[in-house]
């Protein structure tokens, strides 16, 4: 069987775990083999697991597991894929998906592949997975008596099928150490309300062209007229310029807005990976050859310095007079 | 207190990738190379905690004999000990490489355990997510990813990881393993003594044999490109009209 491990915080799913589900069921059929789904902690288990072939829950019990610890889900996971053979065992590629997976590649002593795309399945199995957050694709084998893998988040996309079969859940109960649970959430502060970098739908995005900290006023203000946030290049957090929690890019956060405005950004590969999917690019830069400008749907080749404020103005002064 | 920071030597591609011929590779005749992010932030934490806390920062990296390099740039910012594993140069899978630097761990801790061993989160260019959370189970100590926040407090550490709606805390004892993610701090820049300090250490060669473990590595594939060509607009009435018709001026 393929054993999806569904990762959520709480008894809330991941969103991206879906996409996990609906890869795992595509594999699940190739083979003709059935689709369990394992379901860590005392949680009422999400109907919605039915819409994905799965045909047995495994729900895994324990008094330690009623917070998120990696090390403890890993372990669990480990013991049940010990005690059920599947022949894969498939999670989302999400920082708590990849970093449990991980810890049941070490506990049991079979590699993991991270961030699938696509399996080839065969003696040994061909896969093709992300490298450099999307820039670059690797075609891997692999060969080990169970297969490990997490699938690249929004690779596929989550496509729920009415079954209408029973789903049958079974209990497992894990022996969990002391170890296993010293990694364990201890507390939760919570920050942010309002509009963020991920769900805004429009970003303004300044890059080494802005200049300096100050230069990023006229970002803040065409982003508020837009309803939207100011984003920005790796440049800019390495120079001081804005938090990190700004940067867009393979090491800083990937957004997908309705519309991403680059001010002053190059377009480097590693910036490029972290907002290729916006659904509408504009660039402004001061060079017509920047791939940021060739990449982009539209652009504006000048000085991001007058070009930012006169879309202000013009904006302002349609507003006044509507 | 003793830290150790494992680190990864990889290739700074600027706005595209270029593949050898043999598909195993980046070209890199024209780039420079660098310490993967994540991982040089997590050197600066490492510098900046023995710094208040009396200790001492050794780097290690699995990599060509050139990755040297990247271990003299930990050292001029700080660092006081380099150890190299060699390579031939050749992509090493996340379960050989976590296996190597364990078996180097455990010779380079005969005088007792690293308080704390850092990762960073994922290595810029293969991304596997687990080198150091495998090293950390097979050591038997706690290990959490994603940090952005570390405070020693007695024999423990606290850590923050940043949620969706704002960030969890964990804490957990000494000896521990970390895997780091950048914007935790600001990695500051070498100095001219740092540099000269840097040169004088002599790095030590710890030789490791590559287990099998299932995954190899076939061939590197460039992405299909988007090849969309671009409209050119003239002024910011132009920009105007284009977001009022992309429905996103707040009225
Ligand atoms: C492993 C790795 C991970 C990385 N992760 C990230 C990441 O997450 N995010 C990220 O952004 N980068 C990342 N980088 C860095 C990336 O390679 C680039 O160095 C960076 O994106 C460049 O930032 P920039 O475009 O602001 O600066 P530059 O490349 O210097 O570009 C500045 C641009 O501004 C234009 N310009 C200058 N003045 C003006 C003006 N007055 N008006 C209009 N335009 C002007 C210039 O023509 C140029 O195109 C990573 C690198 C590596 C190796
Ligand atoms: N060749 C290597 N040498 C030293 N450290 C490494 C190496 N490969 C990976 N690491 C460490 O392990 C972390 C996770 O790597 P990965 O599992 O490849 O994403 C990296 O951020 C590094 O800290």
């Amino acid at each position: 069987m393929i054993l999806t491990l569904v990762t959520h915080d709480r008894g809330i799913i991941e969103e991206t775990a879906f996409q996990a589900l609906t890869f795992a069921r595509s594999l699940s059929e190739d083979l003709g083999v059935p689709h369990h789904a394992a379901w860590i902690g005392d949680f009422e288990v999400d109907d919605r697991l039915a819409d994905f072939g799965v045909s047995t829950i495994h729900q895994i019990g324990h008094d330690g597991l009623d917070d998120y610890s990696a090390a403890a889900w890993g372990s669990a996971v480990a013991q049940l894929t010990d005690s059920i053979s599947p022949t894969a065992v498939v999670a989302v590629g999400s920082d708590g998906g990849n970093e449990v997976m991980s810890n049941v590649g070490a506990l049991t002593g079979l590699p993991m592949v991270a961030n699938v795309r696509e399996v080839t399945t065969g003696d040994s199995w061909t896969i093709v997975r992300t490298r450099w957050g999307g820039s670059l694709l690797e075609e891997t084998s692999l060969d080990a008596p169970i297969k490990l893998l997490t699938v690249t988040e929004h690779a596929v996309e989550a496509a729920p099928a009415e079954t209408g079969a029973t789903v049958e859940t079974v209990a497992f109960s894990p022996d969990l150490s002391e170890g296993d649970l010293v990694t364990q959430v201890v507390d939760r502060v919570v920050t942010s309300g309002g509009i963020t970098l991920t769900t805004a739908p429009v970003v303004v995005s300044g890059g080494r062209g802005v200049g300096s900290p100050d230069g990023f006023a006229p970002l803040e203000e065409l982003a508020g007229l837009l309803g939207g946030v100011v984003g920005c290049s790796r440049v800019v957090t390495n120079n001081g310029w804005r938090p990190h929690s700004d940067q867009v890019g393979q090491t800083g956060t990937v957004v997908a807005p309705d519309v991403y405005i680059a001010c002053g950004i190059s377009g480097a590969i590693q910036h490029w990976v972290g907002m290729m999917a916006s659904k509408t690019i504009i660039a402004i830069n001061t060079d017509a050859e920047a791939p940021m400008v060739t990449k982009a749907d539209y652009a504006v080749v000048g000085d991001l310095g007058e070009v930012v404020p006169a879309i202000v103005e013009e904006l302002k002064s349609r507003q006044s007079t509507r | 207190m003793r830290i150790l920071v494992c680190i990864k030597r990889v290739p700074a591609p600027g706005a595209r990738m270029v593949l050898t011929e043999d598909e195993q590779a980046i070209d890199t005749k024209l780039l420079s190379f660098a310490i993967s992010p994540h991982e040089e932030c997590a050197v600066e934490e490492a510098v900046k905690i023995a710094e208040t806390h009396d200790g001492r920062v050794t780097v290690l990296t699995l990599g060509p004999p050139e990755a040297e390099e990247q271990l003299r740039s930990a050292l001029a910012v700080g660092a006081h000990e380099a150890v190299l594993i060699p390579t031939d140069g050749s992509d090493w899978d996340p379960m050989s490489t976590a296996s190597a630097i364990t078996s180097a761990v455990e010779s380079l801790e005969s005088h007792g355990p690293f308080d704390l061993i850092l990762f960073g989160n994922e290595s810029a260019d293969s991304g596997g997510y687990q080198v150091g959370i495998r090293v950390a189970r097979a050591l038997g100590r706690p290990v959490v990813s994603g940090i952005k926040g570390i405070d020693v407090e007695g024999d423990g550490v606290r850590l923050r990881r940043e949620t969706a709606v704002g960030s969890e805390i964990y804490s957990i004892p000494l000896p521990a393993v970390i895997g780091v993610k950048e914007g935790i701090n600001l990695p500051r820049y070498p100095t001219l003594k740092g540099r000269l300090n840097a040169k004088k250490v002599e790095v030590q060669r710890i030789e490791e044999e590559r287990v099998e473990s299932g995954q190899r590595m076939v061939r590197l594939v460039t992405p299909p490109q988007d090849v969309s060509a671009t409209t050119i607009l003239d002024d910011a009435t132009a920009v105007v009209d284009l977001l009022e018709e992309l429905q996103v001026v707040k009225s």
